[in-house]
């Protein structure tokens, strides 16, 4: 799967969690998802829980407490997709 | 009179319902003057094997729940106790006159008390699954706030934005007539100048299963459904389960003035209380010497004589109860025969909200004084003789009446010998 696509996916994602909808707009690889887009911090598990129904894929503790950006979200389901 | 005076004076401002004959005030109050059963067949009840197989759910569409909580607030949302909680809330203090926007400054002087038997009893349900299924982290963020007991009033407080008490309580079905009265307490004694009072029950099997397995719900209207909840009648053969929300904002008369705020009616005072399982008491039958004391302690809280009760709305569930409950009245009140005041029983149209009820029937009783009529009691041509006894029948009206009403009183008992008794009284300036 190519990156762009990835993004797209991620942004349908994130979509029903972000509260600031103009850093959502503009949403880029480097956005991050607490202090740009505002999820509320206990959401970030229902997003992590999106994404492994989205890709069918398993995201362990250690990768979901990295999962804080777009950047970092790709890199995991990167790997998880090539394993 | 002297704002020292004022300050203590209690008062209420706002209403919010959602009942199984009506949801919102308006619907609410047109119900129950028309004595329009809420009580319907459940075809999940019967497929499960209940014994009794009707109850009252109210009328909530996914359109209405969007005017209330926001698509990411509904994302895994399975609690129709809080979903009915925040309507009534959020309608009872934009009734009051109070505008609801996320980014209001934080009220301190607001508070709020409401409470629940279980909170999000579905929710649970589906979290427990999902653990015996060795799939705990599937349950995500939405498990801890809709399962709390206290879910309810983190849900409101967050969208009001209130600084003062936020709790919830938990009494049986005294619950809502306990948290107006705690609410009652805390502007009286200053602490607060506004509660958002109330209480909230789910529409759930599994809430009502426990109760149709003690054999208290009837089972023998299945196929009559709306002449199933017959409180005071010869056939009363059980409660049906009933569910929903009812909220009032309390306010002190100095704040309600200030704000030129439109009043339903004055809180007198009230009495809460528990038969201690003593005296024939236990924990599902009531100590009627403690039933007795608290109507007794509400009457001397408010400052009133018991002849100056104009309309009682009483517990009345439709078990074998309610003449022991019409007796503890009439010995309480010293007042029998043609002497009794008129008496209703909201759960003839709704059924038993548990829970909920206290708060929906309070807001019953108060619509009754605002407006200045008597609902009717339905499913009751057939007077028990026992009650019959105690009590002229005309003060068990089957159509509305419309009349001077000053002073009502209310009660709630619940499980657990708990007991809790409000007076309303019109108010006059």
């Amino acid at each position: 799967m190519k990156k762009e696509e990835l993004i797209i996916k991620l942004k349908a994602i994130v979509k029903p969690y972000i509260q600031d909808e103009e850093a959502f707009k503009n949403l880029t690889e480097e956005t991050d998802f607490i202090n740009d887009l505002k999820i509320n911090s206990a959401n970030l598990v229902d997003v992590i829980l999106d994404v492994e129904d989205e890709f069918d894929i398993e995201i362990d503790n250690d990768s979901m407490e990295k999962m804080l950006s777009v950047k970092a979200a790709i890199e995991i389901i990167e790997q998880k997709l090539s394993t | 009179m002297n704002s020292a005076q004022k300050k203590n004076r209690v008062v209420i401002t706002g209403l919010g319902v959602v009942a199984p004959n009506g949801v919102g005030i308006e619907a609410f109050t047109k119900a129950i003057k028309y004595g329009t059963s809420g009580i319907s067949f459940h075809q999940e009840l019967k497929d499960k094997g209940f014994s009794c197989c009707i109850g009252g759910i109210p009328e909530v569409s996914e359109e209405k729940k969007l005017e209330y909580l926001t698509p990411l607030q509904l994302r895994g949302f399975n609690s129709t106790s809080i979903l009915y909680g925040c309507i009534a809330g959020i309608d009872a203090w934009k009734d009051a006159g109070f505008s609801v926007d996320e980014n209001s400054i934080l009220d301190y002087d607001s508070g709020l008390i409401f409470g629940t038997g279980t909170s999000g009893i579905e929710k649970f349900r589906e979290s427990i699954y999902k653990i015996d299924e060795q799939k705990v982290r599937r349950l995500g963020s939405t498990s801890v706030v809709q399962t709390m007991a206290s879910g309810i009033s983190a849900y409101l407080g967050g969208i009001l934005g209130f600084g003062n008490q936020v709790t919830t309580n938990s009494s049986a079905c005294t619950t809502g007539t306990e948290a107006l009265l705690l609410g009652f307490e805390r502007i009286k004694s200053g602490k607060a100048k506004r509660m958002l009072v109330g209480s909230s029950s789910d529409s759930s099997l599994y809430t009502w299963g426990g109760f149709d397995a003690m054999r208290v719900m009837t089972y023998k209207h299945n196929e009559t459904p709306e002449k199933g909840s017959r409180p005071m009648s010869e056939t009363a053969s059980g409660f049906v389960p009933g569910s929903g929300a009812g909220a009032l904002v309390l306010e002190s008369l100095e704040s309600a003035l200030e704000r030129n705020a439109t009043i339903y009616a004055e809180v007198l005072g009230g009495n809460i209380n528990s038969g201690g399982q003593r005296n024939g008491g236990t924990l599902t039958a009531p100590n009627s010497e403690a039933v007795q004391k608290c109507i007794i302690d509400a009457l001397l809280d408010s400052e009133i004589s018991s002849a100056e009760i104009d309309v009682i709305n009483g517990h009345l569930t439709a078990t074998s109860k309610d003449a022991l409950e019409i007796e503890n009245w009439s010995n309480a009140l010293q007042r029998k025969g043609a002497d009794f005041p008129y008496i209703n029983s909201l759960k003839s149209m709704v059924g038993h909200c548990l829970a909920g009820a206290g708060a929906i029937e309070s807001v019953a009783s108060v619509l009754q004084i605002k407006e200045q009529f008597v609902f009717p009691n339905i499913n009751c041509e057939d007077i028990h003789p026992e009650i019959a006894e105690l009590i002229n029948i005309q003060k068990i009206p089957t159509r509305m009446i419309q009349k001077n009403i000053h002073i009502i009183a209310k009660a709630s008992f619940g499980f657990g010998d708990v007991n809790a008794c409000v007076i309303f009284k019109k108010y006059i300036l």
